[in-house]
């Protein structure tokens, strides 16, 4: 009963709120969460606009992708934010975004071309390890080493899908050899990114898969500079996060307003101590004191959407048989 | 006169029932019509063989040790027993993250026993691999099983040990005579309770499990929602799971027998059988509380400063979970004791299998079909915590279930006639006769399913809501954010909530 009450209030509520525009925008949930950039980027947004700027979180980024698809063209939301490249292709596929026409002079390694979706930020997977601890040169020295590592499953994590590329993207053909000689290094495999963290910082691995950037959290906001991340020779396979406008939105200017908001200096400069990662279009007073000893690969790796798409499936199967004997 | 005709929840008890199976089943054919076939893949065998193996093993050695560790709990009293009871029930409630955690603390590469191993000159130990899945089952389920079995010894009436102690029946003719029976109508359904809670486990087997090939078919159904977005193979998988489940409980309650341990006048036990072996007892209690408190002890070593850092959200979250915990409760409650009235009339107990669906459901298909049945008509988000109140609700329905349906058949049986003589019925019948009596039944399944909710995780996740953030939410974003140390006080407040609502819950149960 106390809940019917409080369910009417609140579209009372909504009602009496509908003068003011609303931009919904769908995101991971630690986007939303007020550790992330989200309640930052509200603030700035909604400085600019005479509108309410509202985030949902939902999961993480395939999770998100599958929200959208299980709402189809009924969805709330205006914006996507927090997609990758790995998943753009399947959200094109959904026919639901429209192209967003936002020019940006973008600091990312590699060209980008897709006018469908805004990046907003990347990274570099990476191992990460403690600093006193030598790090393997390469996954060809890693599964010679007797060095420990935990990883995310592919099916249920961003990253783990992510390194499941980065083995792909280097040694094509060649990953199934690569798996089998990493199996007796692999302590385990988690079902996402924190618990493969947090098992690592409770010493059950000697590394764990996780980004370039991760060292500068602990630089940065807990003044620790016992971790680093391992520079592979073979590269480093990114990730691209973007946003994307949907097509059916009710709110056209109001988005392609937050659109061009996402590569101007009040958003990008939130991203690097709040999400982690770097921001896609360098913000004009720099990136925060502590990024400049993060490592820089020697060469960035990245599936076009459509290749990662195509070559997910297979790369998967040769996971599971590598792992699974 | 037939005790049939007390007709205990003749109508509200089906009722419910079909209230249930019909929200279960809208949920599967909503997830189904957005789909295109139904088709197993090619490493869905291997899931399910996998899958049902470490649940007959995981329900098998949880059951079979919780016996001793009940025996030996049932008939002695000691100082500090009460605590040990109420801390016996702490890995069940924790959210999964936090007991791996806790327990790779004790029996991980760099845990305390690899350690001690390691300086005894010896090997570390790895807990990764089938074994790992197993010990990990056990150590969430002992704890249930013990309780379960010890509440068969409860409802032993005290007059039958009295009895055997003047006929100085002891050792294995009290074994025969006195336990066998309370076991058989026990072991069954604490056995098909676990193997059903094992048959949904996705982190800790895999995390346990040490990779791929510990892939249970949740894990399959998480693949096909997220990976390959096929929600016919999802909704396809998860209806096998049920099937397995529902298997599994039919199985058993066809196995549980009608045992008469006939009838006593509430007063309380006193044992005299067991003497002599009470420093057996004292073993067997004492590894049980090692095993299952050392990792708890470990989270909340672990967890200490991070109480101190703890940001104000934290708290907040914790206020909203434990709102979401009691209406969670309510909700059981409201739908248990009808139910289980319903059930407890019947001969042949086969409605009991309707119970454990709540759990046999694979909890990402659970929030997928409640998302897709609330969408067209109101934001899920906002509709988050009430839903997660009623998927907590349903997740711990068949615990309550098995708690109360031999008790109350037990009920029937002793006052049946009289009260049906004395022309009971009605709410005067359960006011006057029932609830009473199945307070103990009634404190443990509320604490059992408040504790469960608060550590729960589950669909809020999907839902998830910018301004409010259930407890266990909020300690899995400060992971994600890094903040290890102020999640471990997180989960330590959780452990702290969790167990206070457990205790006081079964507190008021056993002290009428």
């Amino acid at each position: 009963m106390r809940y019917l009450a409080l369910a009417a209030a609140s579209i009372i509520g909504a009602q009496a709120a509908a003068e003011t525009p609303v931009l919904t925008v769908y995101t991971y949930d630690s986007f939303v969460s007020e550790w992330g950039p989200g309640p930052a980027i509200e603030t700035a947004f909604e400085a600019t606009c005479d509108c309410d700027l509202q985030f949902v979180g939902t999961g993480d980024g395939a999770a998100l992708l599958a929200r959208l698809k299980l709402e189809g063209s009924r969805t709330e939301a205006d914006i996507i934010l927090g997609l990758d490249t790995n998943l753009t292709a399947a959200a094109l596929e959904t026919g639901l975004f429209a192209p967003h026409g936002v020019e940006a002079d973008y600091d990312l390694p590699i060209e980008w071309t897709d006018p469908n979706f805004l990046p907003y930020d990347w990274g570099y997977f990476a191992f990460v390890h403690g600093a006193d601890v030598a790090a393997p040169a390469n996954f060809k020295d890693l599964a010679a080493s007797d060095q420990k590592i935990v990883i995310q499953d592919p099916r249920s994590s961003t990253p783990g899908l992510g390194l499941l590329l980065w083995v792909k993207a280097a040694y094509g053909d060649e990953a199934p050899t690569i798996w089998d000689g990493l199996a007796d290094n692999i302590v385990t495999v988690t079902k996402g990114w924190s618990e493969a963290y947090g098992l690592f910082l409770d010493g059950e691995a000697d590394m764990v898969l996780s980004y370039t950037t991760s060292p500068a959290y602990h630089l940065i906001a807990e003044g620790d500079e016992t971790k680093a991340a391992a520079p592979f020779s073979e590269g480093h396979y990114m990730q691209v996060e973007v946003a994307g406008m949907l097509a059916g939105t009710d709110q056209p200017d109001l988005a392609a307003d937050f659109m061009a908001f996402v590569v101007s200096d009040a958003f990008q400069e939130v991203i690097p101590t709040t999400n982690w990662m770097y921001p896609a279009v360098t913000p004009e007073a720099g990136l925060p004191e502590g990024f400049e000893t993060m490592i820089t690969p020697s060469k960035s790796l990245l599936f076009s959407a459509d290749e990662a798409a195509m070559m997910r499936d297979e790369a998967l199967a040769e996971w599971l048989s590598a792992l699974s004997n | 006169m037939a005790v049939g005709a007390l007709q205990l929840g003749r109508c509200s008890g089906p009722l419910i029932a079909l209230i249930i199976l019909g929200a279960i089943g809208a949920i599967v054919a909503a997830v189904i019509s957005r789909s295109g076939g139904l088709a197993l893949g090619p490493g869905d065998m291997a899931a399910i063989r996998f899958t049902f193996h470490q649940a007959v093993w995981s329900a098998a050695l949880s059951v079979l040790l919780a016996i001793p560790v009940a025996r030996a709990l049932a008939r002695r009293r000691f100082r500090g027993r009460g605590i040990i009871i109420t801390l016996l029930g702490a890995p069940f409630i924790l959210p999964v993250i936090v007991a791996v955690l806790g327990l790779l603390a004790v029996f991980g590469r760099g845990g305390w026993v690899s350690t001690i191993l390691v300086g005894l000159g010896g090997e570390p130990i790895s807990i990764y691999g089938f074994h790992g899945v197993v010990l990990a089952h056990v150590f969430f389920n002992l704890p249930l099983a013990t309780r379960l079995i010890l509440q068969a010894w409860q409802a032993v009436p005290a007059e039958r040990y009295r009895l055997a102690a003047q006929l100085a029946i002891d050792g294995w003719a009290f074994f025969r005579i006195i336990e066998w029976p309370l076991l058989q109508r026990a072991v069954p359904g604490a056995f098909a309770l676990i193997f059903v809670l094992c048959l949904t486990s996705f982190a800790v087997a895999l995390t346990l499990g040490g990779g791929p090939r510990a892939t249970t078919v949740e894990l399959a159904i998480y693949q096909a929602f997220r990976f390959d977005f096929d929600l016919g193979r999802a909704a396809f998988l998860s209806l096998l799971q049920l099937g397995l489940a529902g298997t599994a409980a039919a199985v058993a309650v066809w196995l549980v027998p009608r045992v008469e341990l006939g009838r006593g006048l509430d007063r309380s036990h006193d044992r005299w059988d067991g003497r002599g072996a009470g420093a057996q007892d004292a073993v067997v209690i004492t590894l049980a509380f090692l095993f299952l408190v050392l990792p708890i002890g470990a989270v909340a070593y672990d967890g200490m400063g991070g109480l101190l850092v703890l940001p104000g959200s934290v708290f907040w979250a914790a206020v909203t979970s434990l709102w979401v915990a009691g209406l969670s409760v309510g909700l059981m409650l409201t739908a248990a004791l009808p139910l289980a009235g319903w059930m407890a009339m019947r001969r042949r107990a086969g409605a009991e299998v309707v119970g454990i669906f709540g759990i046999a459901i694979s909890p990402l298909m659970l929030g997928t079909g409640a998302f897709l049945l609330i969408n067209p008509y109101a934001d899920p988000g906002r509709l988050a915590l009430v839903v997660t109140a009623c998927v907590n609700a349903l997740m711990t329905l068949p615990f309550a279930l098995r708690l109360m349906v031999p008790a109350l058949r037990d009920l029937v049986d002793d006052y049946g006639r009289l009260s049906l003589n004395l022309g009971l019925r009605g709410w005067p019948l359960w006011r006057i006769v029932i609830l009473p009596r199945l307070r103990a039944q009634m404190g443990f399944a509320a604490g059992l399913g408040g504790a469960l909710s608060l550590g729960d995780l589950g669909v809020v996740t999907l839902f998830a809501d910018q301004d409010r953030a259930t407890l266990p939410l909020q300690m899995y974003r400060l992971m994600g954010a890094y903040q290890m140390e102020a999640a471990s006080g997180a989960a330590v407040l959780l452990l702290l909530l969790a167990l206070s609502v457990f205790w006081l819950c079964d507190w008021w149960g056993r002290h009428a």
